[in-house]
C-alpha cells in the first residue's frame, strides 16, 4: 500500500484527473493527461476575413488576452495549428480556400465558427455569401454575435477547451467521424 | 468668369449643342445626359478645358431602368473639379441588347476597377477596357445580379422557408408581383427576358 | 530601404532568367483582409502583380434595394469597420440631404466628437499594424488598450462596441449620459490618456532608424499617378496634394473648426504613416474644441440631441405609448412607409481612407431604386500593382498594410 503524501501538501489541485497519487509520482489514464496537455496549448489558426477578425485582434490584445488560454502562439500554417477560427463572413468566392486550409490541417483539428456570418450567413442573406462554413467544413463550435464580444469569443474557446479535454484518443479513427467527413466529401 | 454650374452648362452646350440633354440641378449637382457614343469626347473635353479642369473621376456606375425600353442601362459619372471644388454628374445610356459604351481607362485609371464592377453587375461591355473579367462575383457566374429582374437571396437554398420572411409563401410563392419589390415576378417577365436569362 | 541601384539584374533573354510566381494568398498572415495578389519574383524582386478582390463579396448594394432607409445603416457600419462610425454618419447626411433636414448645430458637434474618435481608431489601427508587419508588435499592444477605451464610449452611447449602428436620421438615439463624458474625459488626459501614449508611440516608431529604413522610399506614388488613379484621403494627402472632403465641402459643421491638413512629399510609406499620425493629432485637437464647443450649451439648449423630424425620427417610447402622432409616425418609420421624395443625391464624407461617397436615387418607394457607394479602398487599390513593381517582396507587404486597405470597404 503506497504511503500517502507526507510533503508538500499545502498545494491545492485544480482539475487534475482521477488517478492514483503517491509520493513523487501520479498513475492516471493517457487519454486524461492528453486532453490536459492539448487543451492547455491550442494554437488557433486565426481566419479572419471582415469585421469578426478585428474583434479578435481586441481579443489577442492585451485587454481580453488569448495568450492566457495556452494560445501565445497563433499560427497561420495549417500544418501546425489545431483550431481553425473562421472569423467573418464567407462567400462563395473563399468557400473553396476555407475547405483547402482545413484539408491541409493536420488531425486533431476542431474548427470554430465566429459570428454570425460564419455560423450562418448573418444578415447577409445573398446570392455570393455561403451561408455558413458548415457547407463546406465540419464545425464544432459556434460562437453567435455580430461581432460577438471579446468575453463570447473566451467563451467559445473554453467550450472547444472542454470539447479537446474531453475527446477520446480514438474518435479520429471512428466510423462515425469518418463517416461525418464523408458527408463533405473529405477523405 | 467665376466657374459656376451656369458657366458650365454654356461651355458644354457651345461646343456639343444639342447632343447633352436633361439639364438638371438635383441638390445642387450639374446633372446632364450624353450619347453613348460621344462619351469619350465629352470627358476628354471636361479633362483638357482649362476653364473646366474636370480631372477627377469620383465615380463610375450603372443603374438599371427596365421601363425605359431602348435605354434601359445607364452608365454615370461623377467627376470633380478639385481646385474649384465643383461637382458634375454625366449620364449615357445605352440598350441592354447591345451595351457596348466606350471605355474611360485610356483617361482614368480609376476607371479600370470601377468599369469591371459594372460589367460584373450590369453586363455593360466597355469597349477599349484592357481587361473586363467579373471583379467581385465568381468567375463562373453567368448572370448579371444586379439587373432588377433578378432576386437578391440564393435561390438554390432547401433549407429556409420563405413564408415566414413575408416573401413568396402566401403571396403567391413568388409568381406574383409583390409591391414595392423591385424583382420581376415570374408572369410578368416577356418570353425574350426570360430566354436572355438562360 | 529598397535599392533599386545596386541589384544585378540577368540581361533579357539570358538562359538563367526565370521568374517564380508566387501566390499572395487570400490567407495570409500579413495581408489583413482577403486579397489575393499573383506576384512574378525574380530572386526577391517582384517583376508584376496581378491582384484578385471579390472574396469577401457581399452584396450590399443589392441588399440595399430591398431595405427602408433605417435598415440600410446597419449594412453601412459594415463597410469599413474600423470606423463604422463614419460611414452610419455619412449615410445619415444622405439620408438628411434628400430629405432636406438640418440638424441643430449641438448635434453637429456630437457628431464630430463621434466621427473623429472613429478617425483615430481607424489610424490606430493601421499604424501599430504597419508596425507589427515591420517587425515591431509591442506598439500594437500598447495601442489597443485605447481602442478599448474607444470602444467604451460608443458602448455608452449606442449599445455597440464595432459595428455602431450609431445615430439617426437627424441626430442621436438619445443624449451623450455623464459617463460618456466621464470617459472621454478620461481618454483626452494629457497625463494617462491617448495623448500621452501616442507621444510614446511617435518616440518609438518616427525616427526609429530600423523603422524608416524599412519604410522611407517603400510603394512611392507621384500626386499625378495619385489622381489619376482617384486616391482619395491620408494616402492622397502623402502624395502632396491636399484634398479633404471636411475641408473642401464641410458637412457637419466641419467649418467652425480649426485644423489643418497634413501632406506629404514622396507619396511612400513612410509619408503615409507621418500623415496618419499627425492626422491623429488633428482629431484630438477637433475634438477637444468640439468638447468645448457642446459644454457651452446650456439649460435647455443642452438637452438638444435631435433634428425636429417626427417623419423621420423614431419618437421617445413614452410619446409612442401614449400619443396618437407618435404612434402613427413610429408605426410609418418603422415599416418604412414613411414618405420619400423622388430625386438623387450623392453625398460625400471624409472617411478614414478617403472621400466616401453614397449616390443614392430614390423613386418615391420605401426602398432606394438604387444605392451605389463610392468606397476609397476599392479605388486606389488598383495602384498596388504599379506600386510594389520594382520592389522587393518585404515591402510588397508593408506598402500592403500601410495603404489601409479594409477588405469589408473592398469588396461590399
Amino acid at each position: 500500500m503506497a504511503r500517502p503524501v507526507q510533503y508538500n501538501n499545502t498545494i491545492k489541485f485544480e482539475g487534475i484527473p482521477e488517478g492514483y497519487m503517491g509520493e513523487g509520482f501520479m498513475a492516471t489514464s493517457f487519454e486524461k493527461v492528453v486532453g490536459l496537455a492539448r487543451k492547455n496549448s491550442i494554437w488557433p489558426l486565426p481566419f479572419a476575413t471582415s469585421c469578426c477578425g478585428i474583434e479578435f485582434m481586441a481579443t489577442m490584445a492585451s485587454h481580453y488576452d488569448l495568450a492566457r488560454f495556452g494560445s501565445e502562439r497563433v499560427g497561420f500554417s495549417p500544418r501546425q495549428c489545431d483550431l481553425l477560427m473562421v472569423m467573418g463572413t464567407i462567400s462563395k468566392k473563399m468557400g473553396p480556400i476555407v475547405k483547402q486550409v482545413y484539408l491541409q490541417m493536420a488531425e486533431p483539428r476542431w474548427v470554430m465558427a465566429v459570428g454570425a456570418c460564419a455560423s450562418s450567413g448573418g444578415i447577409f442573406d445573398t446570392y455570393s455569401v455561403l451561408q455558413g462554413i458548415d457547407q463546406v467544413v465540419p464545425v464544432d463550435v459556434y460562437v453567435p454575435g455580430c461581432p460577438p464580444r471579446p468575453e463570447a469569443i473566451l467563451d467559445g474557446f473554453m467550450k472547444i477547451q472542454e470539447l479537446v479535454h474531453n475527446e477520446s484518443l480514438r474518435r479520429r479513427h471512428s466510423d462515425r467521424y469518418k463517416d461525418l467527413l464523408a458527408g463533405y466529401g473529405i477523405q | 468668369m467665376s466657374l459656376n454650374n451656369e458657366t458650365i452648362q454654356q461651355k458644354l452646350t457651345e461646343k456639343f449643342g444639342d447632343q447633352l440633354t436633361d439639364w438638371g440641378v438635383p441638390y445642387g449637382m450639374l446633372t446632364f445626359t450624353g450619347p453613348k457614343e460621344e462619351n469619350l469626347k465629352i470627358l476628354q473635353f471636361l479633362f483638357d478645358d482649362e476653364t473646366l479642369k474636370f480631372r477627377f473621376l469620383t465615380d463610375l456606375q450603372a443603374v438599371h431602368y427596365p421601363d425605359n425600353k431602348g435605354a434601359e442601362l445607364a452608365v454615370v459619372y461623377h467627376l470633380h473639379n478639385l481646385t474649384d471644388n465643383i461637382r458634375l454628374r454625366f449620364k449615357v445610356f445605352t440598350d441592354i441588347k447591345t451595351p457596348d459604351v466606350y471605355s474611360a481607362t485610356a483617361l482614368y485609371q480609376s476607371a479600370n476597377f470601377m468599369e469591371r464592377e459594372t460589367f460584373d453587375f450590369y453586363g455593360v461591355n466597355f469597349v477599349g477596357h484592357p481587361n473586363l473579367i467579373r471583379v467581385l462575383n465568381v468567375d463562373e457566374m453567368d448572370y448579371f445580379p444586379m439587373r432588377k429582374e433578378f432576386p437578391l437571396e440564393d435561390q438554390t437554398r432547401i433549407d429556409k422557408d420563405d413564408e415566414m420572411f413575408g416573401r413568396g409563401g402566401m403571396q403567391g410563392f413568388g409568381t406574383e408581383k409583390v409591391a414595392g419589390d423591385a424583382t420581376i415576378a415570374e408572369d410578368q417577365k416577356t418570353e425574350q427576358e426570360r430566354q436572355s436569362e438562360l | 530601404m529598397s535599392e533599386h541601384n545596386d541589384h544585378i539584374l540577368l540581361p533579357e533573354g539570358s538562359l538563367e532568367k526565370q521568374t517564380t510566381t508566387l501566390n499572395l494568398g487570400p490567407t495570409h498572415p500579413a495581408t489583413h483582409g482577403v486579397f489575393q495578389n499573383i506576384l512574378e519574383l525574380d530572386g526577391e524582386r517582384i517583376m508584376k502583380a496581378t491582384s484578385t478582390v471579390g472574396y469577401i463579396h457581399r452584396a450590399f448594394e443589392k441588399i440595399a434595394e430591398r431595405r427602408p432607409l433605417y435598415q440600410i445603416t446597419p449594412l453601412t457600419d459594415r463597410l469599413n469597420y474600423c470606423s463604422s462610425p463614419i460611414n452610419n454618419m455619412g449615410w445619415h447626411l444622405t439620408c438628411e440631404k434628400l430629405l432636406g433636414v438640418t440638424t441643430p448645430k449641438r448635434v453637429d458637434y456630437m457628431r464630430i466628437i463621434i466621427m473623429e474618435l472613429a478617425r483615430i481608431s481607424d489610424h490606430l489601427i493601421c499604424n501599430s499594424i504597419v508596425g507589427v508587419d515591420s517587425g515591431a508588435y509591442s506598439g500594437f499592444l500598447y495601442l489597443m488598450q485605447f481602442r478599448e477605451l474607444i470602444y467604451e464610449i460608443y458602448e455608452e452611447i449606442c449599445g455597440s462596441r464595432l459595428t455602431t449602428n450609431i445615430g439617426r436620421i437627424g441626430g442621436f438615439e438619445r443624449n451623450f449620459t455623464a459617463v460618456a463624458w466621464e470617459k472621454l474625459d478620461k481618454f483626452l488626459d494629457e497625463k494617462t490618456g491617448y495623448p500621452a501614449q501616442l507621444r510614446e508611440f511617435e518616440k518609438l516608431f518616427t525616427r526609429n532608424r530600423i523603422f524608416m529604413e524599412r519604410t522611407i522610399g517603400c510603394g512611392p506614388i507621384s500626386a499625378e499617378r495619385a489622381l489619376n488613379y482617384g486616391f482619395t484621403g491620408p494616402n492622397l494627402r502623402a502624395a502632396g496634394v491636399d484634398y479633404d472632403v471636411r475641408v473642401h465641402s464641410p458637412y457637419s459643421s466641419y467649418e467652425d473648426f480649426d485644423f489643418t491638413i497634413p501632406v506629404g512629399k514622396t507619396g511612400d510609406c513612410y509619408d503615409r504613416f507621418l500623415v496618419r499620425n499627425e492626422e491623429m493629432w488633428q482629431s484630438l485637437s477637433i475634438i477637444k474644441q468640439a468638447y468645448a464647443k457642446v459644454k457651452e450649451f446650456k439649460g435647455a439648449e443642452s438637452e438638444i440631441y435631435h433634428a425636429d423630424v417626427p417623419a423621420y425620427y423614431l419618437p421617445e417610447k413614452k410619446d409612442v405609448y401614449t400619443k396618437m402622432e407618435a404612434l402613427i409616425y413610429h408605426f410609418k418609420i418603422i415599416m418604412g412607409e414613411a414618405e420619400m421624395p423622388v430625386g438623387e443625391v450623392y453625398n460625400a464624407v471624409e472617411g478614414a481612407n478617403g472621400e466616401l461617397g453614397y449616390y443614392l436615387i430614390s423613386d418615391g418607394g420605401r426602398t432606394p431604386y438604387r444605392l451605389h457607394f463610392r468606397r476609397p479602398c476599392f479605388i486606389y487599390y488598383q495602384a498596388y500593382p504599379e506600386l510594389v513593381q520594382g520592389g522587393m517582396l518585404s515591402d510588397a507587404v508593408i506598402t500592403m498594410s500601410s495603404l489601409n486597405l479594409i477588405a469589408g470597404e473592398l469588396d461590399a
